[in-house]
């Protein structure tokens, strides 16, 4: 009878790479962050710091150039009335998108988590990504089409007799304008258009994980649909629904194409950062504006966490 | 007084699956009632249907003389132990017990207090602020059990509350339900597929298979006394012989049931006692389990499993042993399915 080793002794090269990982599992995690880690460290956290760098400088009214040396007047720019208010502006458009697309949105993800199956699943998925495969810039110019005064929205408003409805909210102060796209109204429409998904589909993922005896169990106890709404099930989507409000809050207030295209002139946080990069030239103010998102967010981030939010995770 | 659950011709279907076939049934108030079976054999079904989670299609159903059927969940007065729990992961051990309390509208002091005792009878007093995940499986059980019963419920269902538990935790969850329902003294339905923990626990016992319900009784009914050859293999793991088996061996001509307990293993040619009946075959194979050794031993063309007590024998496979066991023993059963 043969004697067969108990411990192999095979292989190559690779072979041997492989048995090294196996048994250093430590170095294999090394070895597959390497690559990650140097770019985060280098491109994205490298340049973070530099456009925070930036902040601190501040640029000679005079000569037109950026003064490298430390001061906070640039932050002392941005409290003034004309800076403020393109904060003001950009945060409140934000907050509405957020809230119109949470709105919107659960029913939708509450749908496709409790209800869909199979076919209907796929379906969900489908009309839900299927806006993000096309042109971000061709959707803008086809909504100004859909919004603009010779648009179908005018004509089905005429057709159906209510140009009078259209024409009454146009004629709203503020949020009104000449036609749907160039208003308030048009540019926050095209906004929950276009980040909805990023926030259907956190939700959706934050609903898959509450199992429906969880449901069973708060109406076993006496609650009634509404009641188990709010004690458990929203509650437990709370962490999905503060995931999708940080993407379509920080891409709405960092977005200037889309107030560029449809809305009226009145610059928002992306276009004031956009023209002052550029045209002005001042840099230091540029990279104070973009500072400003981040420390919203921040601020955002550490309420969310202070009331509990993600004490479900 | 009417039954604490009253089931008539009861069918609730699934698609083109009958998961409950025509299911009649009382339970007294009071009673520890276990619902046996395999699994998809209907009894967890029957438990929904008795919360309010599950409407039927045919038949009526009544708690305690008031019909049930189009009725909600919340607005019946049955709490369940969940099969895995469901507790609540947002919510603390304390406000998971206090949450019924809560949604009738009581105040905090007060259904802190009533939460607080609720968790101290199940030994858990002082666990208020814990988070459920801080819990071990057995810990969560007990938070599930007694956030049922802070609602003072006249009928507790328990859906196969202790199948996530280790033995050991297991046989002493059993000892302390039984002594709670005595205690309470409230019906307690609780769905099992472990035959030893129906056996065990409950005052009366429904078998389930295939949708019905195939026998109802007693523990010692229905281990004594099968009526069917499933019931037979189910409950205990019967010897089920064929009717020519049987008659040969001094027993009417049907199929009967025989518990490998009651056969003593003995050497070829053994004396055979009075009023005992006796096979001769060969062991095939030789199964210790601890407390009993099991033989399997292959008699005139039948397999007859016999237990006997580990000490008491020393058989080996292949050996050739003679079987006997009282007439008595041999119980004929109605139908051989």
């Amino acid at each position: 009878m043969s004697h067969a080793a108990t411990v192999e002794r095979r292989g190559g090269v690779l072979d041997k790479i492989s048995d090294l990982f196996v048994t250093h599992p430590k170095l294999l995690t090394f070895v597959l962050l390497l690559l990650p880690l140097l770019w985060i460290g280098i491109v994205y956290v490298g340049s973070l710091f530099a456009l925070l760098l930036q902040s601190f400088y501040s640029l000679d009214d005079f000569s037109g150039l950026v003064v490298h040396e430390f001061t906070l007047s640039t932050y002392a720019e941005l409290l003034e009335s004309a800076s403020l208010q393109i904060i003001l502006r950009t945060v409140m458009m934000a907050a509405l998108v957020t809230l119109a697309c949470a709105v919107i949105g659960f029913p939708v993800a509450y749908y496709a988590a409790r209800y869909a199956r199979g076919w209907t699943k796929a379906l969900f998925y489908l009309a839900v990504m299927m806006p993000l495969w096309s042109s971000y810039l061709v959707k803008i110019y086809a909504w100004k089409l859909i919004l603009a005064k010779e648009g179908i929205i005018t004509w089905f408003a005429e057709t159906l007799h209510l140009l009078w409805l259209l024409n009454g909210i146009l004629a709203a102060p503020v949020i009104g304008g000449p036609s749907l796209s160039f208003s308030y109204i048009g540019t926050f429409l095209v906004f929950v258009y276009v980040w909805i998904p990023y926030m259907i589909l956190p939700i959706q993922a934050a609903l898959e994980r509450v199992p429906a005896n969880y449901l069973e169990a708060s109406a076993d106890l006496g609650a009634e649909p509404r009641q188990t709404f709010w004690t458990v099930i929203f509650p437990l989507a709370l962490p999905g629904i503060i995931a999708g409000s940080i993407f379509t809050f920080s891409l709405t207030l960092g977005d200037y194409i889309v107030p560029t295209i449809v809305g009226n002139s009145r610059p928002m946080i992306g276009q004031a950062v956009y023209t002052l990069q550029g045209t002005a030239g001042n840099i230091p103010l540029a990279a104070a504006f973009t500072v400003v998102p981040m420390v919203i967010m921040g601020v955002y981030l550490y309420v969310a966490k202070r009331m509990g939010a993600f004490d479900v995770l | 007084m009417p039954p604490a659950v009253r089931f008539v011709k009861v069918c609730r279907r699934f698609g083109s699956v009958r998961a409950v076939d025509g299911v009649t049934l009382d339970i007294a108030e009071g009673e520890f009632f276990a619902m046996l079976g395999p699994s998809g054999s209907g009894k967890t079904t029957c438990l929904r249907l008795i919360a309010g989670f599950e409407q039927p299609n045919e038949g009526h159903i009544e708690l305690f003389g008031e019909t049930a059927e189009g009725v909600p969940p919340y607005k019946r007065n049955v709490n369940t132990v969940f099969q895995d729990y469901a507790l609540f992961p947002h919510m603390t051990v304390g406000e998971n017990v206090a949450y019924g309390l809560k949604i009738k509208g009581a105040s905090r002091s007060d259904r802190e207090a009533k939460a607080r005792d609720a968790l101290a009878m199940v030994k858990l007093g002082g666990y208020e602020d814990r988070r459920p995940a801080q819990l071990s499986g057995g810990q969560r059980q007990r938070v599930a059990l007694s956030r049922a019963l802070v609602n003072g419920p006249k009928v507790l269902l328990l859906d196969e509350p202790l199948g996530a538990l280790d033995l050991k935790l297991r046989e002493q969850m059993q000892e302390e339900l039984k002594a709670l329902q005595k205690e309470l003294g409230i019906t307690f339905v609780f769905v099992t597929h472990d035959q030893g923990e129906a056996l065990s626990m409950a005052d009366r016992v429904a078998i389930f298979n295939d949708g019905k319900i195939v026998q109802v009784g007693s523990p010692a009914d229905v281990y004594e006394r099968p009526m069917s050859q499933f019931v037979a293999d189910f409950v205990g793991s019967s010897n089920v012989l064929p009717p020519a088996f049987a008659s040969h061996h001094g027993a009417a001509a049907k199929w009967t049931s025989l518990k490998p307990e009651r056969i003593d293993v003995l050497a070829p040619g053994a004396a055979v006692a009075p009023g005992h009946a006796h096979v001769d075959g060969q062991i095939k194979m030789v199964s210790y389990q601890g407390s009993i050794t099991r033989f399997s031993v292959e008699a005139d063309g039948v397999r007859v499993i016999a237990a006997m007590p580990a000490e008491a024998v020393n058989f080996e496979e292949g050996e050739n042993v003679r079987l006997t066991w009282p007439n008595a023993a041999m119980v004929a059963m109605e139908d051989g399915a």
